[in-house]
């Protein structure tokens, strides 16, 4: 009787440490935002034949920013498939990691949500014998407001109230500010909640230079991978920011678009001085990317974005992310691969599989440079 | 001859000759191995705290702020700005309010469980307990900020209005409770397990004639606890709260799952805000450069004096009530 109890007992435990495996499985799979709404993976676009590998062998390291692993991990899956032998790995960490480990010249290729600086790029000379590290972007995409107001379907804000709300300096959704933006929508009373990243992120970092760039008199503070403005709650990683937007009555936070989509969350349009508001979508993040301006020098289009463009549907908060390289001095054994593999991304099928993922491509313009600048690496 | 024989003796004692003996060289090797083990963990304790020291004194020798008492954790900028002392008081009161509501009911678990259950209903009572601790802690921080947070909104208001001239429960702040009175909750019940388990087995040491002298007195059951469990059991107690200190001092992921961090030191622990050592390395590792990484060490090395400092007292509470206890009766 009584070692049967005990099996059952054992059993029952055994049972709940599979549940809670379960649930920890569950929990790291959250970020995965590649599929669509309706749950279904789209086909990758590029074909085979799109790819080249040229003299791409053995295994490729890469690591960075988290913003673009679903689109890295795309390419990557497609990269592949096209060039057997070629093993690419991109370990998704966060900017700050990936320039970290670039300049420690482990990893062929970095991802970083902000241009190298330029104690950075001092750094970088030490690796990149005779050359120095440089950015191309690669990745483009909107950063969403995402909103939960009960019976609010549409919300349109523009950059001087988003930095009051978030300032602390407007308390309720009834304020006067949002009922003017908003004719003919009725605002409910409720405090507002705005949630920011609790972790220093490049996510923050864009979303404060936009606000500093397009409202600076109401956002005094500097642009930082550090949230500096008081009040409001924080919550940890994009995803926790999400998470707490669709629980919470009267909230509002900022994560990529992605995590809107994914959760079905509302997202602001925003006023800004175009005719319409604009909503956050890919193509409108590309329009907007259109009007940036390359403040590298030489093979280094590191971009400076136009924040407050005016032009028609073009979403200004958004993000570009980097891919970080030696322009010269890469390693003999890598330099091929991340040829071959940047060459894809930077193609017109690499780019195409962004806008199929709630990505922005880089405009073509711009584009046109990346190609260069990989063509030359050495 | 008259010399040998007291070696003999020495050498070859009677329970050597035992069947499957090895002798001496067994008793040789096996010391050897376990002052070999005894060093072994000395040194990799050494050469932690000397790895960690080295580490800290760098971020130390270059932070502009005042390491104890600024009030901020700005490491990765240039010039380097940070201090601990929000990260030291989260930490503390977290762990506060967590001792306050865990022990009263973990004792109170551990006395069921030995004293009150019938025997069919406490083994399994005393399994689920501690079952909880087999949990991993991101699903108590899921868990916590899903479903906890939300349901803490009433208890909030209650507090607020009924306890409000504590100053300590005046929320004054709106925002949901993501707050370190929140936390210490969720730590509460992470801790629950190891001092119920451990106080448990003590109350169950309890000598049965201490137990059945208070009986034959014309005791209660109760006043059988109170006279001869609780005073037997006290030393175990602490030792047992000490232990779940230590976890609650150390939660790092479910305290970034819940807690809504800010670097401002408020007594008002309904408010959202605060920060623990760990909580604060686990979300700012990330993006942080390799000098935000040794200022983060540098916190961590405070935990690891504080954790230090809470055992040594809890050790030294432990050697001074013993005396009074019946541990050594």
């Amino acid at each position: 009787m009584k070692l049967q109890r005990k099996s059952m007992l054992r059993a029952s435990a055994l049972g709940a440490l599979v549940v809670s495996g379960a649930l920890v499985l569950t929990a790291c799979g959250s970020d995965d935002n590649t599929k669509n709404t309706d749950g279904t993976t789209k086909p990758s676009a590029a074909a085979a034949g799109d790819i080249k590998c040229d003299d791409a062998k053995g295994k490729l390291l890469a690591s960075g920013s988290s913003a673009q692993k679903n689109a890295v991990e795309l390419w990557v899956k497609n990269y592949m498939a096209a060039c057997p032998g070629v093993e690419v790995n991109y370990k998704s960490s966060s900017s700050g990691e990936g320039i970290v480990a670039f300049n420690q010249g482990t990893v062929g290729f970095a991802g970083s949500d902000s241009a190298l600086k330029p104690e950075q790029v001092e750094e970088s000379k030490k690796i990149c014998t005779g050359g120095q590290g440089i950015n191309l972007p690669m990745v483009g995409g909107p950063v969403a407001l995402g909103f939960n107001i009960a019976g609010v379907e549409k919300l349109n804000l523009d950059a001087a109230t988003i930095a009051n709300i978030f300032n602390d300096k407007i308390k309720k959704w009834d304020d006067e500010a949002i009922k003017k933006l908003n004719p003919g929508v009725t605002l409910p009373s409720t405090a507002i909640q705005a949630f920011h990243r609790s972790d220093d992120s490049g996510t923050t970092e864009n979303v404060t230079k936009y606000l500093k760039a397009a409202a600076p008199d109401a956002w005094p503070h500097e642009a930082a991978k550090k949230w500096a403005a008081p009040g409001g709650q924080a919550a940890s990683g994009s995803a926790g920011v999400a998470a707490q937007v669709k629980q919470v009555d009267g909230s509002i936070g900022y994560f990529e678009l992605s995590f809107a989509s994914s959760q079905g969350i509302k997202t602001v349009d925003l006023n800004t001085g175009a005719a319409a508001p604009v909503a956050a979508t890919g193509e409108n993040a590309s329009k907007a990317i259109a009007a940036a301006k390359i403040a590298g020098t030489g093979s280094d289009l590191a971009l400076k974005l136009d924040y407050t463009t005016k032009a028609e549907g073009a979403y200004p908060l958004v993000l570009v992310t980097y891919e970080v390289v030696c322009d010269k001095g890469n390693k003999a054994e890598t330099l091929p691969t991340v040829k071959s593999f940047l060459n894809y991304t930077a193609s017109d099928a690499g780019q195409k599989v962004l806008l199929e993922n709630g990505y922005a491509p880089i405009p073509a313009e711009i584009n046109a440079k990346v190609r260069e600048a990989v063509s030359k690496l050495g | 001859m008259a010399s040998t024989t007291p070696t003999q003796i020495d050498t070859a004692p009677p329970v050597s000759r035992s069947k499957g003996s090895t002798g001496r060289a067994g008793d040789k090797i096996f010391a050897a191995l376990s002052k070999g083990s005894g060093i072994l963990l000395l040194v990799i304790m050494a050469s932690i705290a000397a790895f960690l020291t080295y580490r800290a004194t760098i971020a130390l020798s270059k932070n502009e702020g005042n390491f104890l008492t600024t009030f901020d954790w700005n490491a990765s900028a240039n010039p380097p700005v940070f201090g601990i002392a929000v990260l030291l008081f989260g930490t503390v009161v977290s762990s506060i309010i967590a001792m306050v509501i865990a022990v009263p009911i973990a004792v109170g678990i551990a006395l069921f469980i030995s004293h009150y259950a019938p025997r069919k209903l406490a083994a399994p009572l005393a399994y689920v307990v501690d079952l909880l601790a087999a949990v991993p802690s991101i699903i108590y921080g899921i868990w916590g900020a899903l479903f906890l947070v939300p349901q803490l909104a009433g208890l909030n208001l209650w507090l607020d209005e009924y306890l409000g001239w504590t100053y300590v429960f005046d929320k004054t702040q709106i925002g949901v409770a993501r707050s370190l009175f929140t936390v210490g909750i969720l730590l509460a019940i992470m801790i629950l397990p190891i001092v119920t388990s451990v106080s448990r087995e003590v109350f169950l040491q309890v000598p049965r004639m201490n137990e059945e002298a208070a009986l034959a007195l014309g005791a209660t059951r109760w006043e059988v606890i109170r006279i001869s469990v609780l005073p037997f059991g006290r030393s175990g107690v602490i030792s047992a709260s000490m232990l779940g200190l230590g976890r609650a001092l150390g939660e790092t992921m479910a305290v970034a799952t819940v807690l809504s961090p800010s670097f401002l030191i408020s007594f008002h622990v309904l408010n959202p805000g605060g920060g623990t050592f760990a909580q604060n390395i686990a979300a700012k590792f990330d993006e942080a450069n390799e000098f935000g990484r040794d200022a983060l060490i540098a916190s961590g090395l405070v935990l690891f004096l504080l954790t230090l400092l809470v055992n040594g007292a809890a050790r030294l509470i432990i050697a001074r009530r013993k005396d009074f206890s019946g541990a050594n009766a």
